[in-house]
């Protein structure tokens, strides 16, 4: 077991830098952590903590200078590999009547990524699936997916809202990283047991001359290793996907709708949710188009627009088809569950719907 | 472009000008848009007034009078395609607020000679006495639609104008949710997508200056205000702004208003 001291992260992100690498990472801003440009240890969030509950998100001071003392924000590295807005494709229009095609963007940076929690691996797995798994691979997400370096940092402090455990993807990552952190503070000790998990990974741990753990250190790592997976604020019922299946005609799902506002928030927020929408730009001349691709949402009207009009007109529809897609019908279209139990949706929904636990009312255990 | 460019007329009714400014304000593009539709009446920009009939009327401003009830009745008929720019042309805009009130009792007590004003008891929406081809969202409207609005028209295509929710928007720009991080009201989740989320973008709760979105579910959003601790009256105002009259917003500013009343 190797360490390397908080500091250290200074010199990762500098020799990431200068290894070519544009660097974000989690940083502090608008009263929560986000996702940006990191430059070095002073734009990471040392000291600050973050509450969760439904609808409700606090940042508050810690009493030591945790480098990673959150859990996850309101963005998710998906607004990097699939940014919210692009131009896929520009087509001119030549005087001889043809037509004239270039790609949109310009070639992506190549990124790496500070602070990736395990629930975040497991949702950038599962979008490589959706955009680079199909029988069409989507070129612009593969292009801005290839040369990420990854960074991973365990969770030692699960928050309200995370149900990792359950949906098997975290608190510990165990493959999908380049590198993984602990971070692991007690008493006056304070320091990041390291992993590499590729040679790339290996060969950057290298620069940052590690040295073995002692004794206190290897055991309060395995002591995090241990009880971070007993502190989770939630669980999903374990037959989630059975449960909507056979819950289609529940009137749960009007009960639900009472409450939902179809706002789009929680596909949003979600690290997943892969829906966009197509729109042709012309200029005012007729000489040049774009198509550009937007994020979208189930809960949005025209995202189940086909030739006749709307399809799911009601608020009960969309609710449904975001639950069975995230933990049903998910399954059958690409082999995983569409929800790695970040618990974004349940934070940022800002009238706080639950998802655990409208997977446990369908079931009827819970409290509905 | 063709050889004929179409007619594009700009009308006023009760309104601040706000919106037909945003058309002036298109400096960078105001070029293209006079090569591919013919500016042919618009009082605000130019003393050049050509004759009707017009391939495209925008119409901003709200009916307060019956005087205005018929010039928009003509208007019509002198008009292709009518679409209504701003809040005022489709929700009836802040004058609206007279719609909740006694509008005899204000003439009454502001005017010396009351005979002499002819005013409806309502502001209204143009919608509400012709028919429109087209509602452009907004206080004032957005720069990009009424250009994309302008260009769908040129071309004989929909325009793409989404009536999702801010909060659409305010997601994509990266915002942090002012309602959930800092427990500021906002209207975003009921409120009608153009702005870009300007005002979470600012750290303030939306305003809903572009009235309700599609599917709006303004009840759920009024129990989550009153559970962050806004009283009953104050849900009443922040649903009495320039979309008053807009159905939900309507109807929601008015069943707090007799839940306000049976408190006493
Ligand atoms: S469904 Fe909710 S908890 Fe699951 S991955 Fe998406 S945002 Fe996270
Ligand atoms: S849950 Fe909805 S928004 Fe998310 S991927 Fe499925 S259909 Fe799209
Ligand atoms: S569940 Fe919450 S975040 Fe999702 S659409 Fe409904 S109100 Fe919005
Ligand atoms: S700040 Fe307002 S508009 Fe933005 S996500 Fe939150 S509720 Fe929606």
């Amino acid at each position: 077991m190797r360490v390397i001291a908080p500091q250290a992260m200074d010199t990762l992100i500098r020799l990431l830098s200068e290894d070519g690498y544009e660097v974000v990472g989690p940083t502090r801003r608008e009263g929560a952590i986000v996702y940006d440009r990191v430059h070095g240890l002073d734009d990471l969030p040392a000291g600050w903590g973050d509450d969760h509950a439904p609808g409700r998100y606090r940042l508050w001071q810690r009493d030591d200078q945790a480098l990673f003392g959150y859990v996850v924000g309101p963005h998710s590295w998906k607004k990097y590999l699939f940014p919210p807005r692009e131009t896929l494709v520009r087509v001119h229009r030549r005087d001889d009547g043809g037509f004239e095609t270039e790609n949109g963007e310009p070639s992506p940076p190549r990124r790496a990524f500070i602070g990736v929690r395990p629930c975040e691996l497991a949702a950038i797995d599962v979008q490589d699936r959706v955009f680079l798994g199909q029988a069409v691979r989507d070129r612009a997400y593969g292009a801005r997916r290839e040369g990420v370096f990854l960074v991973a940092v365990n969770c030692a402090e699960p928050g309200g809202t995370c149900f990792c455990a359950s949906m098997d993807t975290g608190p510990r990552a165990k493959s999908g990283f380049d590198m993984a952190l602990t971070e692991v503070i007690e008493g006056g000790m304070h320091v990041l047991v390291a992993e590499a998990g590729t040679e790339a990974g290996e060969a950057l741990l290298q620069r940052l001359e590690p040295r073995e753990a002692d004794d206190a250190e290897r055991r309060a790592a395995e002591r995090v290793w241990r009880e971070a997976p007993q502190r989770m604020g939630r669980a999903m019922p374990t037959n989630a996907r059975d449960v909507i299946a056979r819950s289609l005609e529940h009137p749960r799902w009007e009960e639900t709708a009472r409450r939902c506002l179809s706002c789009a928030n929680c596909t949003l927020v979600c690290p997943t949710c892969f829906c966009a929408q197509m729109e042709e730009v012309p200029d005012l001349e007729g000489r040049v188009s774009e198509r550009v691709r937007t994020w979208d949402s189930c809960f949005n009207g025209e995202h189940s627009y086909m030739v006749g009009g709307t399809h799911r007109t009601t608020v009960a529809a969309r609710y449904r088809q975001w639950l069975s897609h995230k933990l049903s019908t998910w399954h059958d279209q690409f082999g995983t569950s569409g929800c790695v139990g970040c618990g974004r949706c349940i934070t940022w929904c800002p009238v706080g719907i639950d998802i655990t636990e409208e997977v446990a009312g369908l079931a009827g255990g819970g409290d509905s | 472009m063709s050889a004929r460019r179409p007619t594009l007329a700009v009308w006023k009714f009760a309104s601040c000008d706000g919106c037909q400014l945003t058309l002036l304000g298109c400096e960078d593009e105001l070029l293209a848009v006079a090569d591919a539709i013919q500016i042919a009446y618009f009082p605000e920009a130019s003393s050049a007034m050509a004759e009707g009939p017009w391939d495209l009327s925008l119409v901003e401003g709200s009916i307060t009078t019956p005087h205005d009830a018929e010039r928009i009745r003509e208007i019509r008929r002198a008009s292709r395609h009518l679409v209504t720019i701003g809040a005022c042309a489709t929700a009836g805009g802040i004058q609206a607020l007279r719609n909740f009130a006694d509008v005899e009792a204000f003439t009454r007590q502001v005017y010396a000679r009351p005979d002499w004003i002819k005013t409806l008891a309502t502001s209204d929406p143009i919608a509400a006495h012709v028919p429109v081809d087209f509602e452009l969202r907004g206080c004032p409207i957005d720069k990009a639609q009424l250009l994309e609005v302008i260009n769908a028209f040129v071309y004989g295509r929909r325009p793409q104008v989404p009536q999702s929710s801010v909060c659409e928007e305010c997601k994509r720009a990266g915002h942090v949710c002012v309602m959930v991080a800092h427990g500021t009201p906002c209207l975003g989740p009921v409120t009608h997508a153009g702005c870009g989320a300007l005002c979470p973008g600012c750290h303030r709760g939306c305003y809903g200056c572009f009235g309700p979105k599609e599917t709006p579910n303004a009840p759920a959003l009024s129990a989550w205000l009153e559970h962050l601790g806004m009283k009953r009256e104050e849900i009443v105002r922040v649903y009495r702004t320039f979309n008053a009259n807009s159905d939900t917003f309507r109807e929601e500013s008015l069943r707090h208003e007799r839940d306000t009343d049976h408190q006493g």
